[in-house]
């Protein structure tokens, strides 16, 4: 009786394959705010789908490599839009996905890892760059593919004081993310050797991002506020709000280039990315997008791809397994940047080489040589384990 | 003097014929160095098409043919008079190639592309496509002629292909971004390098099963920046090559015990490597420091480095 039932099954699996049929569906969903931030360069305006293009590439690569493992991956977008609550929207979007990537504000996604915490529901965080994310409000159902604010900062600080440009003059927005951004900055200077000569703030007072005649206002408004600045190597500007940064190359009142928010900025990912195999990336992007590929496109790639790589692996579809396959020691991923990808796993951050980009170039990646670490030198970028205030729950 | 002065020119104009030669593709520089292994000197730099990188002499020795990506093409280079006379229609973005033993048919993975053309060598033409993992990458056949194999880099699969109906009959998971495949001379085992991975996977042919992995491990180097590569495997199987990229190193494996018995330092970021035909010599083409390096097989020394072009990628050896 047991023998027979046994051969039936094997001869089940057999058809199966040999047909291809009925592969194992895994359900994505993207979960998004609708609309898009201004930028004070026309260039760097995002496109409508920034993100979730990264996240449909990966779905097409996972289906490429899904064909000889019998899963197919399908992908979910959710627009929450103004006043629409976003709890309902994640549990309507999780009925169907098992995977949500999520590109949200912190305090949005909190709440929803939240509210999908019971139902098993894996979440990636692909947009929130956000400290506490990994550290006091940590999520155990949460993986970041985004970079954090002092992964970023202390990967421009490394290059900084590479360079030897050690004297900071540092420009703060008045928004509260850019003082965040700025605190991350201060910290680099410190851990890295750099010195903060002077602070200045920048206060947002409103106002249009384009006017008609708003550069000949600017080409006297930036020197006149960059003056009598102490000696200084570098001006590095915290300013995530898109208020003022990128008006200051070229037009400090003293010679010095320009780093942080604008000039040389780090970042995830960059559309001139072209080592370590990426020029295949980048080509197989623009084809399918007819855009090309921005950092948070790159994060949201990254998330799908984890997911197809953890299935592939333990050849499951179930949120379960993969979960724990992601979370475990074996996870790697390889993601063009030169070297493997693996997650803390004190706080599930991704850990991730950095680009240093000007906008047309990578100028440099960090970590940068001779920032030496016991485990990875990757833990060189961001808050280390020691200094971790996250429990995983 | 005058005479005997003409007569050494001749002797010289002669030696080629008998000489080993070496094609080095220069990803950067756009160039192929041609390499003397008796005076172990580059004799001439061929300019080519745009990043050359997978390079492999025609199984008659007549020609080198050289993927030269940007071009979308192969280009057929004449090994006596060192000009570019040809080219193949390959798919986009051709990377690595490999050759069935009569030297007829091409097979050419194309990163671009998802895909494996195969070529008619001696009709020049595109027999047709086969639709494989993305990024395809490492290609090499199987002894007997009957199976070919394809890597590729972001589906992290070793695909066993038939090469008479051209069905993919396997798909092995290796670790992360496989690169280089290559089959002990006996067929009984396959390894295929893991750049991100960090490994190799050893692979029964028959089973379509992954039996061991190889790991390195050198002492004061970050295990991140251990990348294998290229394999070279001796004629009796015994011995094994791999480059470890960034590592700046080959390791020589004891192919028995699958075990790392020496590290040898060569230049930076080592990718790929061919043996001379007598097997006495190993040379590898190290992209960051632009040179090749010469080991001594036998005493598992590296004797000799080379300059060449701007990031030297593949390289092939007459036979």
């Amino acid at each position: 009786m047991i023998r027979w039932f046994v051969g039936l099954i094997g001869l089940a699996v057999a058809a199966t394959q040999a047909l291809a049929a009925d592969p194992v569906e895994i359900n994505v969903g993207y979960l998004r705010v609708a609309g898009t931030k201004s930028t004070l360069s026309l260039v760097e305006q995002p496109a409508d789908n920034d993100g979730v293009a990264g996240a449909k590439l990966a779905i097409e690569d996972n289906n490429t490599t899904g064909r000889f493992t019998g899963q197919r991956f399908t992908l979910e977008e959710h627009r929450i839009k103004q006043g629409e609550d976003a709890v309902q929207a994640a549990t309507a979007l999780a009925e169907h996905n098992g995977f949500i990537v999520a590109d949200l504000p912190a305090d949005t996604l909190l709440k929803v890892a939240d509210a999908l915490r019971d139902r098993g529901t894996l979440l990636f965080n692909a947009g929130a760059i956000d400290e506490r994310l990994r550290e006091a409000d940590c999520r155990a159902n949460v993986i970041h593919t985004a970079p954090t604010r002092s992964m970023l900062a202390d990967a421009l600080g490394q290059y900084l004081v590479w360079k030897k440009w050690s004297r900071w003059l540092l420009v703060v927005g008045s928004h509260d993310e850019d003082r965040l951004y700025a605190d991350a900055l201060r910290r680099a200077a410190t851990r890295f050797g750099a010195k903060i000569v002077q602070e200045r703030t920048f206060e947002d007072k409103g106002g249009a991002r384009r006017t008609d005649s708003g550069v000949t206002l600017i080409q006297r408004q930036m020197p006149v506020f960059t003056q009598q600045a102490p000696a200084y190597d570098v001006l590095v500007a915290a300013d995530e709000s898109e208020v003022f940064a990128a008006y200051l190359p070229y037009r400090t009142w003293d010679p010095r280039p320009v780093a942080g928010s604008a000039g040389l900025v780090p970042r995830s990912w960059d559309a001139a990315q072209d080592q370590w195999g990426a020029t295949q990336m980048q080509s197989r992007f623009i084809r399918l997008n007819a855009r090309r590929m921005t950092a948070l496109d790159m994060q949201a790639w990254t998330a799908v791809r984890m997911i197809g790589e953890a299935t592939s692996r333990t050849k499951s579809g179930d949120v379960k397994t993969v979960t724990d396959f992601i979370e475990g020691p074996n996870f790697e991923i390889a993601a063009f940047k030169g070297t493997r990808l693996t997650v803390r796993d004190w706080n599930l951050q991704l850990r991730q080489p950095i680009l240093l980009v000007d906008g047309r170039m990578v100028v440099s990646v960090s970590p940068q040589e001779g920032f030496l670490h016991q485990v990875s030198e990757l833990d060189t970028l961001g808050y280390d384990r020691p200094e971790s205030k996250c429990k995983l729950k | 003097m005058v005479r005997a002065g003409l007569l050494a020119g001749l002797v010289l104009a002669a030696t080629p014929a008998h000489a080993v030669i070496a094609y080095v593709s220069n990803e950067k520089s756009n160039t192929v160095s041609v390499i003397d292994t008796d005076s172990w000197t580059v004799t001439e730099t061929i300019k080519v098409g745009q990043r050359p990188r997978g390079i492999e002499f025609t199984r008659d020795g007549k020609f080198v043919m050289v993927a030269v990506g940007d071009d979308d093409t192969i280009q057929v280079i004449d090994a006596k008079t060192q000009a570019v006379v040809d080219t193949l229609p390959s798919g986009p973005d051709p990377e690595l190639f490999t050759q069935d033993a009569a030297g007829k048919t091409l097979y050419v993975a194309n990163e671009n592309d998802n895909t494996v053309t195969v070529i008619d060598l001696e009709k020049r033409a595109r027999l047709g496509d086969i639709q494989v993992g993305v990024e395809p990458e490492g290609m090499t056949i199987s002894p007997d002629g009957k199976t070919l194999i394809n890597t590729s880099e972001t589906t992290n699969m070793a695909h066993f292909i038939d090469t008479s109906s051209r069905q993919i009959v396997a798909n092995v998971l290796v670790d992360p971004r496989p690169r280089f495949a290559q089959f002990k001379h006996d067929a009984s085992e396959l390894w295929v390098s893991s750049e991100i991975g960090g490994t190799v996977s050893i692979i029964d042919p028959a089973k379509h099963e992954v039996t061991g992995k190889i790991t390195f491990e050198i002492p004061g180097l970050r295990k991140e920046a251990i990348q294998p590569v290229g394999i070279g495997m001796t004629k009796d199987d015994k011995t094994a090559f791999v480059a470890l990229g960034p590592a700046n190193r080959v390791a020589v494996v004891d192919t028995a015990s699958r075990k790392v018995t020496k590290y040898l330092l060569v230049g930076q970021r080592v990718w790929h490597m061919a043996f001379t035909p007598d097997e006495k010599y190993l040379l590898t083409t190290n992209g960051v420091s632009n040179d090749v390096s010469v080991i001594d097989v036998a005493a598992q020394k590296v004797i000799k480095t080379i300059q060449v072009g701007e990031l030297p990628w593949g390289i092939t050896i007459a036979p």
